[in-house]
């Protein structure tokens, strides 16, 4: 009795009834948005924001050529929104996704002599020429449309910070 | 003067929770700059605090260490929250300033 019930239950195949889906952002978040980056190396940055991804991260960037932030990905949980608004559908983002943004493999291979060692501290990952043209693209059309506001330029290559007294719970971003 | 890069609020580490004998050091109650009632302290909530301290021998190159936590919830009426550390604070770290993140954002 016992056998026939478990033939049953092997004989169905499992599956997976839950899909990987991209999470729902909050309302603030809409592409255009000027963005305030709250963690990591480029903390503190205002950054535009382009168009989330499907791994659940928002692509932005400064512009490069305005305050230095190249594009990139960043998580939603460590930006702050702000009211300011960019028109960007103007842009062609369509080649800007997950993997453009993978990190490239390194060979396993590569036993490293005690030369090699010595240098590596000394020599810069180099920047692909296909990242630095496509940066150029975009800022060059960003750029048109940030210019159509006044001081919005300058606003965006200026950083945020806490200064003494600030109180960010009182603060309309 | 160099211009501020400062991202989180300032907070002091209170107390713990506790009753008139018994402390809980699981739970530390930490007082937020500029936060004086309820409601304000609600936006808080969630957010990663960071104790940063020296200590004598570095270890992966720095001295300088840090203890995690999070703001759990609103402790009475004057603005006041609980939170949790990862690894419970010290009782040496009464009154000493602790870093409350904007992070994770829900603005």
């Amino acid at each position: 009795m016992a056998s026939k019930i478990y033939a049953l239950e092997t004989a169905r195949p499992k599956s997976t009834r839950k899909a990987v889906r991209p999470h729902k952002l909050r309302a603030s978040l809409v592409p255009g948005t000027v963005l305030i980056i709250l963690a990591g190396r480029f903390s503190g940055k205002r950054v535009v924001y382009l168009k989330n991804l499907e791994d659940s991260t928002l692509l932005v960037t400064g512009p490069f050529k305005v305050n230095g932030v190249p594009l990139r990905r960043v998580n939603s949980r460590f930006v702050i929104a702000t009211k300011t608004k960019i028109d960007v559908s103007s842009l062609d983002l369509s080649r800007f996704d997950v993997p453009y943004f993978a990190r490239e493999k390194k060979s396993k291979k590569s036993h490293k002599s005690e030369k090699d060692f010595f240098n590596e501290a000394g020599e810069k990952k180099e920047i692909k020429a296909e990242r630095v043209n496509d940066q150029k693209i975009v800022d060059k059309s960003l750029i048109v449309e940030i210019k159509k506001t006044p001081m919005l330029k300058q606003y965006l290559a200026s950083s945020f910070s806490l200064k003494h007294g600030d109180k960010p719970h009182a603060m309309v971003f | 003067m160099a211009e501020s890069h400062r991202l989180y609020v300032k907070g002091k580490h209170v107390s713990y929770q506790r009753s008139k004998s018994v402390t809980k050091p699981k739970c530390s109650l930490i007082k937020i700059e500029g936060v004086t009632n309820k409601d304000d302290a609600k936006f808080y909530l969630g957010k990663k605090i960071a104790y940063v301290y020296r200590a004598p021998k570095a270890v992966r190159g720095t001295k300088i260490r840090c203890i995690w936590g999070k703001v759990t919830r609103v402790h009475g009426n004057s603005g006041i929250v609980r939170a949790h550390f990862k690894h419970n604070l010290p009782p040496k770290t009464f009154g000493a300033s602790v870093r409350i993140m904007l992070y994770p954002s829900n603005i």
